[in-house]
């Protein structure tokens, strides 16, 4: 199997704090990653630089064999296929569902008018918003929400996906629809990395998990050994402390 | 248009554009802190006189310019404050789709933008509407000067009552417009959805 990507030595920095100290990492297709680790470990940010939103000031990166780090690279074109799902959703307010939806095809892969939403309203339909998709954001519930934004960067046909703690904001009870969506996006062999706090659905739909620690992954593994044997003890520190505040593996 | 273009150049990131925003705050800072009737006797009375057989001696003709310039530079800081008040996140979502600046400013930005500064910029089309009546110390005739014309020959103050609301005909249905406009707006949101 080929490299989705790989990220070597990364590092970034905001003014003085040094958020990522040399990340490497790689994903190969369809493999599904989790990154998990204390909030202000960096993982927001790691998925923040792959998108090309923060530059990034040491390392590379590499798509589909392709350096975007360099510079004078198309980061517009670089981003088509990298999605991204973010803790907030981020929806366009001011948007109807559909127009959400459509914007990204027409107004970057200049599809039709009629193309695109017909290709939005199957996805719609697929995860379960087809009613939804004359509705504004703001009249939909906060997993209606997210399962919104999650269709829209699916409607760019990315080849891979970065979802960024997007399950964080919503109430307890919307977590389950939104974490179905990813489930079927996985089934579907959809290249994704995901940062989450949600121990159980990380061990269950990850093929590895990473932990992150000071802008290090200071541990790296399958599901099973990191959440029943982690060798580090900064990794059970952090899983102890995640099941005290009542979280289940 | 004038205003907006100047509101976006005002927001160009990074250093390589400095020259370019310094043009445009330099250009705020003069036109909003230059008393608005001697911008207008400035180019009325002071273009004309320069006596260069290029530039045009209708004092109608610098009025408006005196007047575009000025509200320009009001409008611009009126549409600063919409662009910045759009949470960074929504640029960062429309860019996360691969729309370039532009496309994120025009289809992402600009429209929230503009619908929170409608009432302020509202505002300033009145403040601009009725400023017109300073263009008469220049001799060219608009509603109020032609009032004063009135009054002057017949010592009758019903012209000025005329030219008052000859002003008013145009702000109130302006001011209500603006109000059904926002109504309109937030009432769509609000709408369950018609299609699917």
């Amino acid at each position: 199997m080929s490299d989705a990507v790989v990220i070597e030595g990364l590092h970034k920095s905001f003014g003085k704090l040094e958020v990522l100290r040399g990340i490497d990492l790689a994903l190969t297709e369809h493999e599904v990653v989790c990154l998990i680790g204390s909030s202000g470990s960096g993982k927001s940010t790691l998925l923040r630089c792959i998108n090309l939103l923060e530059p990034i000031d040491e390392g590379r990166i590499v798509v589909e064999g392709e350096d975007i780090t360099e510079p004078g690279v198309d980061v517009n074109r670089v981003r088509r296929g990298i999605g991204l799902v973010f803790q907030a959703f981020n929806l366009f307010p001011h948007m109807n569902v559909l127009r959400n939806v459509t914007l990204g095809p027409r107004e970057v892969l200049g599809r039709s008018r009629a193309d695109a939403e017909a290709a939005a309203v199957e996805l719609l339909r697929r995860f379960g918003l087809a009613d939804k998709a004359g509705d504004y954001p703001d009249r939909l519930s906060g997993g209606q929400q997210q399962r919104v934004a999650i269709v829209r960067a699916l409607a760019m046909q990315p080849d891979l996906m970065l979802l960024d703690e997007v399950t964080s904001a919503l109430d307890p009870e919307l977590v389950g629809e939104v974490l179905e969506v990813i489930r079927e996006l996985a089934s579907t062999g959809m290249t994704m990395l995901i940062t989450t706090h949600e121990m159980a659905f990380a061990r269950d739909i990850a093929d590895r998990v990473c932990f992150l620690e000071e802008g290090r992954i200071l541990e790296e593994g399958t599901p099973a050994q990191i959440f029943t044997a982690p060798r580090e003890e900064r990794t059970r520190q952090f899983l102890d402390r995640i099941l005290q505040a009542g979280q289940r593996l | 248009m004038l205003a907006l273009g100047l509101a976006i150049l005002r927001s160009l990131p990074g250093p390589v554009f400095f020259p370019i925003r310094a043009i445009a705050i330099v250009y705020t800072d003069l036109f909003r802190g230059i008393p608005t009737i001697l911008v207008i006797t400035l180019l009325g009375l002071g273009a004309p006189a320069l006596g260069l057989s290029w530039v045009p001696k209708s004092t109608t003709f610098w009025g408006i310019v005196a007047l575009v310039l000025v509200y320009t530079a009001y409008v611009s800081e009126v549409y600063r404050a919409g662009i910045e008040s759009v949470h960074p996140s929504q640029e960062a979502a429309a860019r996360s789709l691969g729309l370039s600046r532009l496309k994120t400013l025009r289809f992402v930005i600009f429209p929230q933008a503009v619908r929170r500064v409608l009432p302020p910029l509202l505002n300033d089309f009145i403040g601009l509407q009725k400023d017109t009546a300073l263009v008469g110390i220049l001799g060219a005739v608009e509603a109020f000067q032609q009032s004063q014309i009135d009054q002057a020959a017949s010592f009758n103050f019903t012209s000025g009552v005329c030219a008052a609301i000859l002003f008013l005909a145009v702000t109130v249905p302006l001011t209500r417009l603006t109000d059904w406009l926002i109504a309109r707006d937030r009432r769509r949101r609000q709408a369950a959805g018609v299609m699917a």
